[in-house]
C-alpha cells in the first residue's frame, strides 16, 4: 500500500478516538438540553471542576487553602493522605451530586419559563462562577491525573500493522480506553433513558414539564437527577482528557470542541452527539493532515465550526435533530 | 415634583417623539455631554484614561453593535471579537497603506468592511435560528481570529506576528501611537461614542429598527406582514458589524497601540461584549452603556479593594474575580432579567409620580 495511504488511515483512527472523546464532552449537553431545555455552557468546566475535585481528594490537598492562608496567614497545604483511585472517584461523585443541587436549587429552580438565552446566559455565568470556585478550592496550577489508565502507544496494534502493511499505526491506549467507556456510557445512558422509572420520567419531563408536573412527576427531582448524570458523564470526560493531558484550564475548553459536533449532529439527539463527535473527529483530523500544511495549519481551530455551518445551511436541525416546525 | 411632563408643552409632532421628552432628562442629558467634553479632558490622566475610560467608550460602542443584533433584531452571535478583530486589522491595513488620509476615515472606513464581513456571516441566519446560530457564528470567531494570526498580509509580515498602530494626528493632535496624550484619546473616543450612539438611538426608533424588532419579536410573523426577513437581518448584522468594527479599529489605535490578535480579540470578548447587554438590558441603548460601565467597572474595582486594600496576592484576587463575575451574572438574570435599564424604567416611573404614588 502507498505510504500516503496509511498515514491517512492512521490519521483517520485517530480521529475516531478524538471524535469519541468529544461526543463524551456532547453527550453531557444533550441529557440536559433534552431534559430542561437549558443549553449548559457550563458543562466543559463542569469536567475540569470534576478533574479538580478527583486530583485534590487523591492527592489529600485542603480546599481553599491559598484563600485561608491570605486570610488567617496559616500556611497549609496537604492533609497528607493519599485516597485511592477508586474512593476519590465516588467522593467526587458526591461531590458532583451535591453541586447539582445546589445548580438546582439556587439556580435553575427561579429561572423556569425564561427564554432560553437568558438560561444559556445563567450557564455562561455558572461557568465563570465554577472556574473561579474551582480555581480557589483547588489551585490554579497544572496538575498530572493518574488514576491508572493505561497510556502510551498500544504494542499489539503497532505489531500487527506493522506485519501487515509494513507501517506500524501510533494508536494511544489511553484513547482505547476511552472509546470503550464512551460506548459503555452510552450504553448505559440509552437503557436508562428507556428502560428504568426515573429515565421515563426524565423523558416526560423533557417532553412537557408542565403535563409531567401535572402526573405527579416531581421536576426538582428529575432536574437534580439530570444534572447529577451531566456532572457523571463531565466526571468520566474530565478523567479522560485530565489523563491525557493534564487537569488545567484548557480542559474547558473541550465545551468548545463539543458545540460544533452538537450542531452537527442535532441537539436532541444522542446517536447524533455520536455521530457527530466521529465525523467532527475524523474530519478535522484528515482536514488539517491533507489541507493544514498548505494554509499554515492549526485548523483544528474552525473546521468543526465550519463544516457544521455548512451542514446546518441544509439542514437547519442538524443531521438527527427533531424536524423545526414553526407556527405563527 | 420636578420630574414629569406636566408643563412642558409640546407643540409639534417633532416635539412630541423627541428622545428626552421630560425636561429634567433633556438638561441632564446636555449636562453630561458638556462634563464629558469639557470637564473630563481638563482633569483626566493616564491611570484613569486606559484603565475606564477608554475601555468604557469603547466597549459602549461595541455593546451598541451587539445591543443591535441580538436586542433588537433577537439574532444572538458569538462573533463579536472575530468582528472587532476585523475592525482592527482593517484600520491596520488602512493606516499602513495610506499614511496621509485622516484617522477617523480609516476608522470608518474599517467600520465598513466589518459591515461587509458581517453581512457574509450573517447570510445563513436566513436558515439558522437562535441557539444553532448563537453557535454558529462562532464559526467566524474562530475563523478570522486564525485566519489574521496565520496569513502574513493582515499584519504586514511583521516578526512577531502583531500590529502596532503608528502614530496618526486628528486636526495635528496625536491620537494614536505611544506618545498621544490621555485627553486626545478620550476625545476621539467620546466623539465616536456621541455620534454611534446618536446613530444607534435614531435607527432603532425609525422604520428599520420596527422592523427589526418585529422580526425579533416572531419572524414568520414579520415576515407576513410585509417585513422583508432578508433585508431586516442582513441590515441588522451590517449595521451591528459597523459598530462592532469601529470600536474594534478604536480598541486597536487609540487604546492598546499594539495587538495580538488571539489574545486581545478571543472567544472571552465575545462573551464579555454578550455580558454588556445582557446585564445592561437587551433592547437599550441606555443599557449598552450601564452595562460596559458595569463590566468595566468590577474588577477595577475589585482589583483596586482586594489587592489595593487587603494585600492578596493578584491570582487569587483573579480567581475571585471570576467567581464574583459569574455569580453577579446568575443574580441579575434571577432577580432582574431585563438587566440596569429595568431598575432604570422602574426608578424614572416612581419619579414620576413622586411624591403622590396613588
Amino acid at each position: 500500500m502507498p505510504e500516503q495511504l496509511l498515514f491517512a488511515m492512521e490519521v483517520i483512527l485517530n480521529g475516531l478516538m478524538a471524535g469519541v472523546l468529544y461526543a463524551l464532552v456532547a453527550l453531557g449537553f444533550v441529557l440536559i438540553f433534552k431534559a430542561s431545555g437549558v443549553f449548559n455552557y457550563a458543562q466543559g468546566v463542569l469536567a475540569l471542576f470534576a478533574a479538580l475535585t478527583l486530583v485534590g481528594i487523591m492527592e489529600g490537598q485542603v480546599p481553599f487553602s491559598h484563600l485561608i492562608n491570605a486570610i488567617f496567614g496559616t500556611d497549609l497545604h496537604h492533609f497528607g493522605w493519599e485516597i485511592p483511585a477508586i474512593a476519590a472517584i465516588l467522593l467526587t461523585m458526591v461531590v458532583m451530586v451535591a453541586l447539582a443541587y445546589l445548580v438546582n436549587h439556587y439556580i435553575m429552580r427561579h429561572l423556569v419559563n425564561q427564554d432560553p438565552i437568558i438560561l444559556f446566559m445563567a450557564t455562561i455565568g455558572l461557568a465563570y462562577f465554577l472556574e473561579g470556585f474551582g480555581d480557589l478550592m483547588w489551585g490554579s496550577d497544572i496538575k498530572n491525573l493518574d488514576v491508572g489508565l493505561p497510556q502510551g502507544l498500544n504494542g499489539f496494534i503497532d505489531e500487527t500493522t506493522f506485519n501487515a502493511f509494513g507501517y506500524g499505526f501510533f494508536i494511544d491506549n489511553l484513547d482505547i480506553v476511552a472509546s470503550v467507556v464512551a460506548a459503555l456510557l452510552v450504553v448505559a445512558l440509552v437503557i436508562f433513558a428507556q428502560y428504568t422509572k426515573q429515565g421515563r420520567a426524565m423523558r416526560a419531563v423533557a417532553d412537557d414539564h408542565q403535563a409531567a408536573l401535572s402526573v405527579g412527576i416531581s421536576l426538582n427531582f428529575i432536574w437534580v437527577m439530570v444534572w447529577s448524570v451531566a456532572g457523571f458523564v463531565a466526571l468520566v470526560a474530565g478523567i479522560m482528557w485530565g489523563s491525557k493531558s493534564g487537569v488545567q484550564f484548557s480542559l474547558s475548553l473541550i465545551a468548545l470542541k463539543a458545540l460544533p459536533v452538537l450542531m452537527l449532529g442535532g441537539f436532541t439527539s444522542i446517536p447524533g452527539a455520536i455521530v457527530g463527535g466521529l465525523i467532527v473527529g475524523v474530519g478535522e483530523k484528515l482536514f488539517e493532515f491533507a489541507i493544514g500544511p498548505m494554509v499554515g495549519g492549526a485548523t483544528e481551530n474552525w473546521f468543526a465550526y465550519v463544516l457544521a455551518l455548512v451542514v446546518l445551511v441544509f439542514r437547519p436541525q442538524g443531521l438527527f435533530g427533531d424536524k423545526i416546525i414553526e407556527r405563527v | 415634583m420636578l420630574y414629569r411632563e406636566a408643563g412642558d408643552f409640546k407643540t409639534s409632532y417633532k416635539d412630541d417623539s423627541q428622545t428626552f421628552p421630560i425636561r429634567i432628562d433633556r438638561w441632564g442629558y446636555y449636562a453630561i455631554l458638556a462634563i464629558a467634553f469639557i470637564a473630563v479632558p481638563l482633569v483626566i490622566n493616564d491611570y484613569w484614561a486606559s484603565a475606564v475610560l477608554l475601555p468604557f467608550l469603547i466597549y459602549a460602542i461595541a455593546a451598541l453593535g451587539l445591543n443591535i443584533l441580538t436586542g433588537f433584531c433577537g439574532q444572538v452571535s458569538l462573533g463579536t471579537g472575530g468582528f472587532m478583530a476585523v475592525g482592527a486589522y482593517a484600520c491596520y491595513k488602512l493606516m499602513t497603506a495610506f499614511p496621509e488620509v485622516n484617522i477617523v476615515i480609516h476608522v470608518i472606513l474599517a467600520g465598513g468592511v466589518t459591515a461587509c464581513v458581517g453581512v457574509l456571516f450573517g447570510l445563513p441566519s436566513l436558515r439558522i435560528k437562535g441557539f444553532y446560530l448563537a453557535v454558529a457564528t462562532l464559526a467566524a470567531q474562530f475563523f478570522l481570529v486564525w485566519l489574521f494570526n496565520k496569513v502574513g498580509w493582515f499584519y504586514n509580515y511583521s516578526a512577531s506576528g502583531q500590529i502596532s498602530a503608528p502614530t496618526r494626528t486628528v486636526l495635528s493632535i496625536e491620537v494614536t501611537g505611544p506618545t498621544a496624550s490621555p485627553w486626545a484619546k478620550y476625545l476621539i473616543c467620546l466623539t465616536f461614542v456621541t455620534v454611534m450612539a446618536w446613530l444607534a438611538r435614531n435607527l432603532t426608533r425609525g422604520s428599520v429598527g420596527r422592523k427589526w424588532m418585529a422580526i425579533r419579536d416572531m419572524d414568520i410573523a414579520a415576515e407576513i406582514i410585509g417585513v422583508n426577513p432578508l433585508a431586516a437581518k442582513l441590515s441588522a448584522f451590517a449595521v451591528s458589524s459597523f459598530f462592532v468594527g469601529i470600536s474594534g479599529a478604536l480598541f486597536f489605535s487609540v487604546y492598546l497601540g499594539a495587538v495580538e490578535v488571539g489574545e486581545v480579540f478571543g472567544i472571552q470578548k465575545s462573551f464579555l461584549v454578550l455580558f454588556m447587554i445582557i446585564i445592561g438590558g437587551l433592547g437599550s441603548i441606555f443599557g449598552s452603556f450601564a452595562g460596559a460601565a458595569f463590566i468595566v467597572l468590577l474588577p477595577v474595582f475589585l482589583k483596586n479593594v482586594l489587592v489595593g486594600g487587603m494585600g492578596w496576592a493578584t491570582d487569587l484576587a483573579a480567581h475571585l474575580e471570576l467567581l464574583i463575575l459569574g455569580g453577579l451574572i446568575m443574580m441579575f438574570l434571577i432577580l432582574e432579567p431585563h438587566g440596569l435599564t429595568a431598575y432604570w424604567r422602574t426608578l424614572k416611573e416612581k419619579m414620576r409620580l413622586w411624591p403622590f404614588p396613588h
